[in-house]
């Protein structure tokens, strides 16, 4: 195994290596740094041109800027953008955080929502819900992502920020929404006619309060949670968690799953203390979820019985939603103080930028400030990408439920969910390891797009801007960027596949 | 059923059945006719797996090529699509003109301007039908839009068949030629596909773009030369575009092309002394048809947006070419005063990246021999009341 990585990650290091230079010399053709000069009317035009050859070395071949550039990169000196005379490391600095940022986020809620919805067109294979869902993914695999970026622009943003300065309940979209709410579930749950009628009455009137809840109350002034929130998302989780991964009469499971979400809500009034008090970091985030999971695993544990390791993940899944949802209480808190600052003027979801500048204020206000940023360009990235998703799980999870083992495993008297969570799904999921990784570089060329109409400072624009105006250093560096980011995720893809598959051999 | 069936099946007809039963192709029958064992056997195994009755009974005696477009027409997605597409591409080529022939709208030269009627609203009604002056209205200095779509819908269309040839050739011959040597020109040629299909192909795309529209300048090109290139840009672009895009399709032909060399056919016309230009071409190249001309209408479909995202960022198409990708650019900033200069040309992306996505679906479903067609309920109905029939009938002839 590690004679395998070694040897892939000597081949990933020489194609790099070529990839740059071939894209040295491509750039050093494609590229014409004089071309503001050439159709100057300057009187000292040709001192200028002399100038600027000085500067930028163009007097030498390509071959030895190239060289130069190498070894000043293995300094860790990625050179200047020139025509601004920024050094590349400077710019470097916040625009990869912000891509990986941007596309990590798309890729894992595109990632969650295709799949599921994949697989539930699978499972009801060939019904109007299954073409409904294929005609869309259709239509978004279609759909240029410019086009969809400029519309969210003009009617998501704006009008939002118009309702929540006037609002004013708009029925008919409330009531489509309601519909297609309750359509889809209708076609998701519903088998017969009459289960298919109940469903979407149900999920019609759910919907239905929900908003009107939502937009009535005021709510959606003074979004909050609250530890009666928590509580009830808590129940709900523990719930859903057991129903779908171990059963709802895996009594240890379900239990270890409540007493969870129990403990999660007993320590909400003690974690609010902690937002208090201490100020929090990224980091600080990280290790609260990671203790929140340990506990949920010894929760688990505890309860055990014959069968550990169900309840032990039942109870980490739930552990993992709540703390996300104690996070999202302690960002909403924020909301009223961000609303009334003067850099946002009411008007929150913000069309421009990956945060607002001189905003002031706390981690937390930060935070919200970084989702309100991020919300249009995610959707934008997730609307694209969630078809492929959904397509691919679809026809891995029809490939999957036509083998013998489903039927072995139906006929051998299993329930379906069994049959279906613990034998099909598991092994529809694994093509994803390979296809996962290799999709996050086409993401990251979508957010080449992205960035440049939402004006974020992310490597996209930079990528962009540098290109339009021949700088080729910051192109470089984003070059060898993304190509090192494909190869380790190709990387990434083989290994997964070749730990989670037994037929594949990694050796060879 | 089956074995009411039995008996009227004469031996004649045995190695015609034996061709559709494996769904194999001609040359594989013709060298190797043990491939399917004659006689009762055989004709046990493919009843008891659902075949030769069916979907099955429909293809009989038909040819690989017939069985494929069959299933083609049937499909009803495909045919929405085929029928989108050509209705558009009828519209854009009439109403502009292509190839020397003006088109029937008025405005021929779309690149000028006019007095704004109407504040550059659009003329275009559908009850009763009429374009009016302006169909799909103005922009701000009064050019007019339908023409500039119609035009644009041609940039892209070519750009599409034009990429689509390109990366078709470049794709099949550096997958067959991997896949069929395989050893070092096979890890030489993989190399170079990993080494184009690392970045994003927007980013290969938007460097290839940016170095056919400074060359002109920069290496000081005659001005019939500049011209030549100014004007042929989209076909230019085509090309670029096409040596980025071959990648997935090679890769998908090489591993086509390994499975394919190492069956019985390929063993048989090397023994008979073919050399390997009429294996590739004659033997294999045929059975990897169905891959190839699916992703090849799959890639087309990418190519429309990408090229539309290419002049959309400034690296692709650009003026005084017009191209819907391009439009859409250069009135985002227009959007709130005149929304129609927005709305056309990112329809008429959507209608042809989705109607060719659909005859690629289509496509994909008429190659693969494991597509099933669910009938509908009511020819179920159809077919058991039938069975039943034919069952009574039995019954009151042998009483």
């Amino acid at each position: 195994m590690l004679r395998f990585i070694a040897r892939r990650l000597a081949i990933a290091v020489g194609l790099l290596l070529v990839l740059s230079v071939l894209m040295y010399w491509l750039l050093d053709i494609a590229m014409d740094p004089l071309d503001d000069l050439r159709t100057s009317p300057a009187l000292n035009r040709d001192q200028l041109i002399e100038l600027r050859v000085l500067q930028l070395n163009l007097d030498q071949p390509w071959y030895v800027r190239y060289w130069h550039w190498l070894t000043n990169c293995f300094q860790g000196n990625f050179g200047t953008a020139w025509r601004t005379g920024q050094s590349v490391n400077s710019l470097l600095g916040g625009a990869a955080l912000t891509s990986i940022q941007l596309v990590f986020a798309a890729t894992v809620i595109a990632l969650l929502l295709g799949v599921t919805i994949g697989l539930l067109s699978a499972l009801r294979q060939y019904t109007t819900f299954d073409y409904a869902i294929t005609f869309v993914s259709f239509v978004l695999y279609a759909l240029p992502i410019f086009w969809v970026a400029v519309l969210l622009k003009q009617y998501l943003a704006i009008g939002v920020n118009d309702y929540l300065n006037n609002p004013v309940m708009n029925w008919p979209v409330v009531l489509g929404i309601s519909v297609i709410a309750g359509l889809f579930w209708a076609g998701a749950l519903g088998t017969d006619l009459k289960r298919q009628l109940i469903v979407f009455g149900g999920a019609f009137a759910i919907t239905l309060g929900t908003l009107c809840y939502i937009l009535l109350s005021g709510w959606i002034l003074r979004p909050q949670i609250g530890i009666v929130g928590i509580a009830i998302i808590g129940a709900a989780a523990a719930y859903a968690v057991t129903l779908i991964f171990s059963g709802i009469n895996n009594k240890r499971a379900l239990y270890s799953a409540l007493t969870t979400a129990v403990v999660g809500v007993g320590t909400y009034v003690g974690v609010q203390w902690l937002f208090y008090y201490v100020p929090m970091n990224e980091l600080w985030l990280i290790g609260l979820l990671l203790v929140a999971i340990a506990i949920a695993l010894l929760i688990g544990w505890l309860w055990g019985g014959p069968d550990r390791a169900v309840s032990m993940r039942g109870a980490a899944v739930v552990a993992v939603i709540m703390s996300v949802f104690v996070y999202v209480d302690r960002v909403l808190q924020g909301w009223q103080t961000y609303m009334n600052m003067s850099a946002i003027n009411r008007r929150p979801i913000a069309t421009i930028g990956s945060q607002t500048p001189n905003l002031g204020g706390d981690f937390w206000i930060a935070q919200l400030d970084k989702w309100t940023h991020l919300l249009l360009p995610t959707i934008a990235l997730v609307l694209i990408s969630f078809a492929g998703y959904t397509r691919y799980q679809r026809g891995s999870m029809l490939e999957v439920m036509n083998q013998d083992y489903i039927r072995t495993a139906r006929a051998k008297g299993l329930s379906e969910r069994i049959v279906i969570v613990r034998h099909a799904l598991r092994n529809a999921l694994l093509p994803l390891a390979s296809i996962v990784p290799v999709d996050f570089i086409t993401m990251i060329g979508g957010a080449v797009i992205t960035e440049t109409i939402f004006n974020w400072a992310g490597m996209g624009r930079m990528f962009v801007t540098s290109l339009a105006q021949s700088e080729p250093d910051p192109v470089m560096i984003y070059i060898i960027i993304t190509g090192g980011l494909a190869m380790i995720a190709n990387l990434v893809a083989d290994f997964l596949y070749g730990i989670l598959d037994p037929r594949i051999r990694v050796n060879a | 059923m089956s074995t009411d069936d039995k008996p009227e099946r004469t031996p004649a007809e045995e190695p015609e059945f034996g061709s559709q039963l494996g769904g194999q192709p001609d040359d594989a029958i013709d060298v190797d006719p043990l491939a399917t064992p004659p006689g009762e056997a055989a004709d046990e195994a493919a009843f008891g797996r659902g075949e030769g009755v069916g979907d099955s009974k429909e293809v009989e005696g038909l040819s690989q090529g017939q069985i494929v477009w069959s299933r083609f027409i049937r499909h009803k997605g495909a045919m929405g699509g085929m029928i989108v597409l050509g209705l558009v591409a009828l519209l854009s080529l009439t109403s502009m003109g292509a190839f020397g022939i003006p088109g029937w709208w008025r405005i021929q030269n779309f690149n000028s301007s006019g007095n704004v009627i109407n504040g550059a609203a659009p003329t275009l009604k559908l009850w009763p039908f009429t374009l009016g002056e302006h169909p799909f209205g103005q922009d701000d200095i009064g050019r007019d839009n339908f023409a500039l779509v119609m035009k644009g819908i041609q940039t892209s269309l070519l750009v599409m068949v034009v990429l689509g040839i390109i990366a078709l050739l470049i794709g099949v011959a550096v997958g067959a030629l991997s896949g069929y040597y395989r050893g070092k020109i096979d890890t030489a040629l993989m190399r170079f596909t990993d080494l184009v299909i690392t970045l994003p192909v927007i980013v290969m795309g938007a460097v290839l773009g940016k170095l056919i529209n400074t060359l002109p300048d920069k290496m000081g090109w005659s001005y019939d030369v500049t011209q030549a290139i100014r004007d042929n840009l989209p076909l230019l672009l085509a090309i670029m575009l096409g040596l980025v895009l071959w990648t997935g399709l090679a890769r998908l032909v090489r591993s086509e092309f390994l499975t394919l060399r190492e069956r019985e056919f390929v063993d048989a016309a090397r023994v008979a002394g073919a050399s390997d230009w009429r294996i590739i071409s004659k033997h294999i190249l045929p059975n990897a048809v169905g891959v190839i001309i699916v992703n090849t209408t799959l890639m087309m479909a990418a190519a429309v947006t990408l090229e539309a995202a290419l002049s959309f960022l400034g690296f692709g198409v650009k003026a005084p070419n017009v191209s819907l990708g391009m439009l859409i650019s250069q009135y985002q900033g227009a959007f709130a005063t005149r929304p129609w200069l927005f709305w056309w040309p990112g329809l008429f992306i959507i209608l042809i990246a989705l109607s060719i996505n659909f005859i690629g679906d289509g496509l994909r479903d008429a190659f693969d021999p494991r597509t099933k067609r669910i009938p509908s309920q009511r020819q179920m109905n159809k077919a058991m009341a039938q069975i039943l029939n034919d069952n009574t009938e039995k019954a009151g002839a042998a009483k």
